[in-house]
């Protein structure tokens, strides 16, 4: 056992926790926040992507007792369901989905890959990696492409998330 | 997953000199590689040393012109530090293509290095697997093998190492910088750091036990075009079948490794004087001793095809 504690969604909280613990695990299991969801638990579907001190992460792939001091932002922190965050309102406006499951992952990846944008990170696709980094569909479908939607929303899915770039650009 | 121990290391000498000490104990950074095969029971530490508390996350400028990258820089800081993709732009390429944004927020510049091969059969416990279990077999011989090395290869292992980062790196001459145990630093080049199976595949690397990398160095930049190809089953996020890392100068000459061909990024400096002979010559000296398998053959073919595709890129 280990003690750890790391604010989520902007409240402080302390744990003591097999060492074996992932994140995802103690957002869900002893935080009870299971709107981030657990899918392949190995890193490779996204469901369980969180944003940890502004960054999107697989909470999956890291232990509760690696985030002593950070910030964690979960789907529910993003917004409430009387104050959608844009982008949820966008998957529900586009119906950027279809059983759900991969939604949060999806949202939180968004976010973060907007800010990413926005800090003129490059990607796979950018052709010139000294120019500013403009958000094509090819930009924006490489970026999401470690968020796995099982039902192939994705079309939907980009269009969500292009319909908020394009509203903050 | 087994359980463990857990610390938080205050310097390099002081986790060098731990992983020595404890018994089974391994260094954690990014852990997105180790962490998934700790579920899985391949990994099995029972003290885990947590590195990130070590301020080794800068990119400094050296003596000499060239870049100091901290062991704990993330992929994607090194992917976008505005020095990389200006002067060593073959790295940032082959940063860009590996993983998915959300494992290069976490992943490490040593611990890319380090990553361990994804050899379906390395992964699959209920078979032989000699990097796994040494002595216990290989079942990629003769199993299904598209995946798989085709030059460098033994009769105990033919696994290919799965970077992308490691493949630029090894054609930029990159230097490894240590601490080990004993407190003592030395440099490794980075065609010395990875090793060939032979009969011991579960050995990866000429780390001593409890060795911690402490960065890695890029000498000054040396211009010329520079491409990082991938090819791989789909157009994002997914392990390369055959990448090429090259940098052609103006006159021709330049410099090519491989990716997704061998146990380590594969460069033979020799082959690089035929780069005016064309790709076919290239690849015929860097593929001289290939033993390819039925399901991979199809690799010599797709490295020249690639390495054509870079040079007509790249201007040569």
């Amino acid at each position: 056992m280990a003690k750890v504690s790391f604010d989520v969604n902007g409240e402080t909280h302390q744990f003591e926790l097999d060492t074996r613990t992932t994140l995802l695990d103690a957002l869900r299991e002893h935080l009870h926040l299971t709107g981030t969801k657990k899918g392949c638990d190995h890193g490779q579907c996204g469901a369980c992507t969180v944003i940890v001190d502004g960054r999107r992460i697989n909470s999956c792939l890291t232990l509760a007792v690696m985030h002593q001091g950070d910030e964690i932002t979960t789907i529910e922190g993003l917004g409430t369901p009387d104050a959608l965050h844009p982008l949820q309102a966008a998957f529900v406006e586009h119906d950027g989905y279809q059983c759900g499951y991969c939604t949060p992952g999806q949202i939180c990846s968004a976010v973060a890959v907007l800010a990413e944008v926005k800090a003129g990170i490059p990607s796979h696709v950018t052709t010139d990696l000294n120019a500013p980094v403009r958000l094509t569909n090819a930009e924006l479908r490489e970026r999401m492409s470690g968020n796995i939607c099982r039902c192939g929303a994705y079309s939907n899915i980009a269009e969500a998330i292009s319909a908020v770039a394009g509203r903050s650009a | 997953m087994r359980s463990f121990s857990y610390e938080r290391a205050t310097s390099p000498g002081a986790a060098a000199a731990a992983a020595a000490t404890t018994a089974n104990a391994k260094f954690i950074a990014g852990g997105t590689n180790l962490l998934d095969l700790m579920k899985l029971e391949i990994e099995t530490p029972a003290h885990l040393i947590d590195v990130n508390d070590l301020a080794l996350d800068r990119i400094d400028e050296t003596a000499d012109g060239g870049l100091r990258i901290g062991a704990l820089v993330r992929n994607t800081d090194l992917a976008a530090d505005r020095r990389v993709r200006r002067d060593y732009g073959v790295l940032s390429r082959a940063l860009l293509a590996g993983a998915s944004g959300q494992l290069r927020n976490k992943a490490t510049t040593a611990g890319n290095l380090l990553q361990r091969t994804r050899c379906p059969y390395f992964y699959d416990t209920n078979l032989p697997c000699n990097k796994r279990k040494p002595g216990s077999g290989c079942a990629a011989i003769g199993g299904f093998s598209r995946q798989h090395a085709v030059v460098g290869v033994s009769d105990a292992c033919i696994a290919t190492h799965p970077s992308d980062m490691a493949v630029a790196m090894r054609a930029l001459d990159a230097v490894v910088e240590t601490v080990r145990p004993d407190g003592t630093t030395r440099n490794i080049p980075i065609a010395e750091l990875h090793r060939l199976p032979s009969d011991s595949p579960e050995i990866e690397t000429t780390l001593q036990p409890g060795e911690l990398i402490t960065a890695v160095t890029l000498p000054k930049p040396i211009g010329g075009t520079q491409v990082y190809r991938k090819v791989r089953d789909r157009a994002s996020y997914a392990f390369a079948l055959v990448s090429v890392a090259a940098i052609v100068q103006r006159d021709g000459s330049g410099r090519v490794a491989l990716g997704g061909v061998a146990h380590k990024p594969w460069r033979v400096e020799a082959a690089e004087a035929e780069l005016p002979g064309g790709a076919k010559a290239v690849t015929a000296r860097l593929f001289a001793d290939a033993k390819q398998t039925r399901d991979n053959a199809y690799k010599l073919p797709l490295a020249e095809r690639t390495l054509a595709a870079v040079l007509r890129e790249g201007g040569a």
